[in-house]
């Protein structure tokens, strides 16, 4: 018996899973089929929708800024209503877990690197946090994570012109931890409130912590940490740092792993399972099946075995380079799925520029699409009349530069849904 | 103002930093001083093979004769630098079986211990050969850490009083009545250039003798003086795999060649290499067939390496040195013998000595060589130890021990810690505070990136070569930011966020030449990372504007009157979220 859907989503990230929700949301029976853990996890859990304009502007209005972006670039291809529509379904998903949706101003968000950075919508923990806030700020980094030096973090913000004073202090984590524990350990630790030993006798992990931090309140107003306070039990870990110091407490983001992503990644899967999508997860897709015009089915590899996936609707969201959904030889570069034309530079010497952070082709690689974002061949027609690709994969967008990749996703996802939820 | 000295030498590659070292041992006053930081030019950029000679004993006996003899002193004085991997000649269908013959006699002729084993046995040694090798001479070829042993030699010159200075750039050579007086040195600062000492001044530095040990930039340098020194730089180009497809030092077992040889060192193997003479060695085209050649070549070897994750590649340039008049014309068929150039004997120019040509595996007994000469000059009469005595690091060192114990570390980090610290493993890594990894790749732990920064300052590629820090799979991008933070409060955040910036830039450039597959999803990675989640491509704090913050938004409640005490979420009634805002 052929497993059959409505709609088939190749791909479990942002982009993936918004599409599948999208899809669901208009009455289609839908599959997410992924194989990797997704990068959401590598995120840092904020939601960018545009932070510079293509000449580098910082951008503090996104909405009204979409108008600076070159044609093909996918938010011009999808429209600004689907912008919007994208991030409303995303502030549903969400509920309070996220703040930004009350204004269309952009937010400046302290990160780990030190500096500030463009965002449209932010967890609920890193709130209060913002940059454009002016009460005064402490920020308290941890000896063994190394990812985070709070006094470095504080002299950059002040280089960057923060309105508010801030300063930075480092201190042990509470208890004995290995020198090399992971943030995911630090947070199992207060999930649970786990009993740590420290110099005035046995305490709860959180109450541990804030005594530690406590000596250097000094009057401030708020203190950050970075983003290990908790998983599962996050706000409530938060609720209890904020009662025992009396002061606001929000999060930095961090790098790899990002407990923030891996929040935002598990509201999403809630998400999906109240839209009834079914997901496949662990398994690689290998090969598929067409007719010419149409995709029938995707292969799925289980263990060796082909696994057929039909369905009328496909939706390509494997990612760009960084999760592979866009891969490269020394010869070229191709989207291995439904090896859909990517275009690029013959000579691999012309896919980089030579400044670190220059303007590098390499960052817009991806699908080209038409309005409806369904993938173009090499002479500009039509790969497939029922596939459709969102995020990642799609060229046209450096998304590191811009700081619009979960925007993208938001937008092409739910547009690349609805489109293939209207078309069952 | 000025400052004296017995003998400046001009050049930190292995050749200076060993003769620094020989003559601070015999009791000179010495100075050295290099314009980048050690390793800077050719020493920094070479395959890190220890000749066993086996590649010179058909073409160049003498060459290969010294090598033997310094790969078992630098065995014994460098041990924490070098490791014993052997080596393989190869051959395959095709490859002349007289020249193979010559190989083995060659070996035998000059002492290099070398036994022939069948294609069978070769791939039991190496099982990624190609199924096709016949046959291979076996050699004691090993690999060595060039960075680690040229800063070791500098450390114990400096241990015997020397002055060892970096960053600092010869601008003039003084010369009075027939001698070189002294030099001139720019210490470098500004953009790009840390802090190291008295930045962007000048200083004259007088000398007895000066001994140009600067390589293919040695004709440079001599003109600067006004003398011919007729070096011809030659380029190559060397490939860095991702991790040991081979664990022995694989060579191609054919006479000279492009891509014939294949060196595990560390976690990487490096596929080398390419010979071509350039103009300029600062300025020269570094160029993808090259990089295609080493892998499309050396799979022929190797057959995987033709799928395996190519990390970067890098280019240096050979101090090649013929007598003039010689006229050869293809760099290979020059000698790799080193020359001492008497300035005093050939140009009338008395007080300075140059040396070029060479190899980095003879680079002590040049050292000898040129020491003996200057200390003759200068009637010192103190015999060379550097061939006995042991360099920092590499005194009666064991490692069999229980790093767990000793240093609380988990046993691989602990063993690649001790391992390249060697006898220093105890100073550097017993510490009374929390010494988390921070480089994961490479294993490198917060002591012993501290204990570099003591020595490096705020240079972060002198502390990467000092370390291997950033130097594994993901080239900087999970811990270049965490390298340096380690340089504050000791300096400002601009320092620090420059060095950064200086770091980053220097790993990019090689990964340039790697961009596809594995390596360009990790490039894209991060760049993601360090663009988008820490604006570093954007840096406000870099920018010439000012940031307007009271454009953007503070928070759905921005209400400073009171700090929430039920738990600062519900300061403000969060606003229902808009659906359908757009349609």
């Amino acid at each position: 018996m052929a497993i059959e859907d409505d709609v088939l989503v190749v791909g479990g990230g942002l982009a993936g899973m918004t599409s599948a929700l999208q899809a669901a949301r208009e009455g289609a029976r839908v599959r997410l089929v992924s194989h990797k853990k997704s990068t959401l996890r590598h995120a840092s859990g904020l939601v960018d929708v545009l932070g510079y304009t293509p000449d580098g502007e910082l951008v503090a209005e996104p909405f009204d800024a979409l108008a600076t972006l070159p044609a093909g670039h996918p938010y011009e291809l999808v429209g600004v209503d689907s912008v919007r529509d994208g991030l409303a379904l995303f502030d549903e998903v969400v509920g309070d877990a996220y703040y930004g949706d009350h204004t269309d101003a952009n937010a400046l968000v302290p990160t780990h690197g030190g500096t500030v950075k463009p965002t449209a919508r932010y967890p609920e923990s890193t709130a209060a946090g913002l940059a454009s806030d002016p009460r005064e700020a402490l920020l308290v980094g941890f000896e063994t994570l190394t990812a985070f030096d709070a006094p470095l973090a504080a002299d950059h913000l002040d280089a960057a012109g923060v309105p508010a004073a801030t300063r930075g202090v480092t201190v042990p984590f509470p208890g004995d931890f290995r020198a090399d524990s992971r943030v995911t350990r630090f947070a199992r630790a207060l999930d649970r409130d786990e009993a740590v030993e420290t110099a005035t006798g046995t305490a709860g992990a959180r109450r541990a912590l804030t005594a530690a931090v406590e000596p250097h309140l000094d009057g401030t107003e708020r203190v950050g940490f970075p983003a290990v306070l908790g998983d599962d039990e996050s706000s409530e870990v938060r609720t209890t740092l904020e009662r025992h110091l009396d002061v606001p407490v929000f999060e930095v983001p961090m790098g790899p792993p990002s407990l923030p992503g891996i929040r935002l990644e598990r509201l999403f899967a809630a998400a999906l399972d109240d839209a009834d999508v079914r997901r496949t997860t662990g398994n690689p897709v290998v090969d598929f099946e067409a007719d010419g015009e149409r995709i029938q089915a995707v292969y799925v590899d289980r263990n060796g075995q082909r696994a057929p996936f039909h369905a009328e609707e496909f939706i390509l969201a494997t990612g760009g380079l960084v999760g592979k959904g866009i891969d490269s030889d020394r010869e070229g570069v191709i989207e291995p799925v439904f090896d859909c034309h990517v275009p690029h530079p013959d000579d691999r010497y012309e896919w980089f520029v030579d400044e670190a952070f220059g303007d590098h082709p390499f960052a817009r690689f991806g699908v080209d699409v038409d309005g409806e974002l369904r993938p173009l061949d090499a002479d500009g027609g039509i790969e497939y009349e029922n596939l459709r690709a969102a995020g990642g994969v799609l060229g046209g967008a450096d998304f590191a530069a811009e700081k619009s990749g979960s925007g993208i996703s938001l937008a092409t996802g739910y547009a690349a849904g609805r489109a293939a939820g209207e078309a069952v | 103002m000025g400052r004296e000295t017995e003998v400046l030498v001009i050049g930190g590659g292995s050749t200076g930093c060993g003769i620094a070292r020989d003559l601070s041992m015999r009791g000179v006053d010495v100075t050295l001083v290099e314009r980048g930081n050690l390793t800077h030019g050719t020493t920094g950029r070479m395959h890190g093979l220890l000749h066993s000679g086996g590649r010179y004993a058909v073409s160049d006996q003498e060459s290969a004769a010294e090598c033997i003899d310094e790969n078992r002193v630098l065995r014994k004085i460098a041990s924490h630098t070098v490791e014993m991997t052997g080596g393989l000649f190869v051959q395959k269908p095709g490859d002349p079986d007289e020249y193979f013959e010559e190989k083995l006699a060659g070996c035998r002729e000059c002492d290099i211990p070398a036994e022939v084993l069948t294609g069978a046995e070769a791939r039991e040694i190496e099982p990624y050969l190609a199924r096709d090798v016949e046959r291979a001479i076996r050699v004691p070829d090993g690999a060595i850490d060039p960075f680690r042993l040229c800063v070791a030699n500098a450390a114990d010159a400096e241990e015997h009083g020397a002055r060892i200075e970096t960053h600092a750039e010869v601008t003039d050579v003084f010369v009075e009545s027939g001698q070189v007086r002294g030099v001139e040195v720019r210490h470098e600062s500004g953009p790009g250039k840390r802090i190291h000492r008295e930045p962007g001044t000048t200083e004259r530095i007088e000398a007895d003798h000066v001994v140009n040990a600067t390589g293919a930039w040695a004709g440079q340098l001599g003109a600067m003086a006004g003398v011919e020194v007729e070096v011809r730089p030659s380029k190559g180009v060397m490939t860095v795999m991702n991790c040991r497809q081979v664990d022995t030092v694989v060579n191609r077992c054919r006479p000279k060649g492009d891509a014939d040889i294949v060196v595990p060192h560390e976690t990487a193997c490096i596929l080398g290499t390419t010979d071509e003479e350039v103009e300029d060695p600062d300025d020269y085209p570094e160029e993808q067939w090259e990089v295609d050649m080493m892998i499309d070549t050396l799979s022929e070897l190797v057959p995987i390496l033709s799928e395996a994750r190519t990390l970067r590649s890098f280019w240096g340039v050979r101090p090649l040195y013929e007598p003039p008049d010689t006229g050869t014309m293809d760099p290979t068929d020059i000698t790799r013998q080193f020359f001492l150039l008497d300035h005093a004997d050939r140009d009338d120019l008395a007080g300075m000595t140059t040396i070029v040509g060479g190899k980095f595996t003879t680079y002590r007994l040049m050292a000898e060589q040129i020491t003996d000469h200057v200390c003759e000059k200068l009637g010192v009469d103190a015999p060379c130890r550097t061939a006995e005595e042991s360099l920092p690091g590499s005194d009666d060192f064991s490692v069999l021990r229980d790093y767990m114990e000793v240093f609380g570390l988990r046993s691989p980090i602990g063993r690649r810690s001790t391992e390249r610290l060697g006898s220093k493993a105890d100073d550097v890594l017993q510490t009374d505070d929390p010494n988390p990894v921070v480089c994961t790749c490479e294993a490198v732990t917060r002591a012993e990136l501290e204990d570099a920064i003591v020595d490096a300052g705020t240079d972060l590629n002198a502390t990467r070569i000092r370390t291997r820090a950033s130097m594994g799979n993901c080239q900087g991008g999970f811990c270049a930011h965490r390298m340096a933070a380690l340089l504050h409060p000791d300096h400002d955040e601009a320092t620090t966020r420059a060095a950064l910036d200086d770091l980053y830039a220097e790993r990019w450039k090689g990964q340039r030449h790697a961009l596809w597959g594995e390596q360009l999803s990790q490039a894209m990675l991060n760049h993601a990372l360090h663009a988008t989640t820490m604006n570093r491509d954007r840096d406000p704090a870099a920018g010439e504007e000012a940031v307007e913050y009271d454009r953007f938004d503070a928070g759905p409640s921005t209400s400073t009157a009171d700090t929430a005490t039920d738990g600062g979420q519900d300061e403000c009634s969060n606003p229902e979220t808009g659906g359908g805002r757009g349609d």
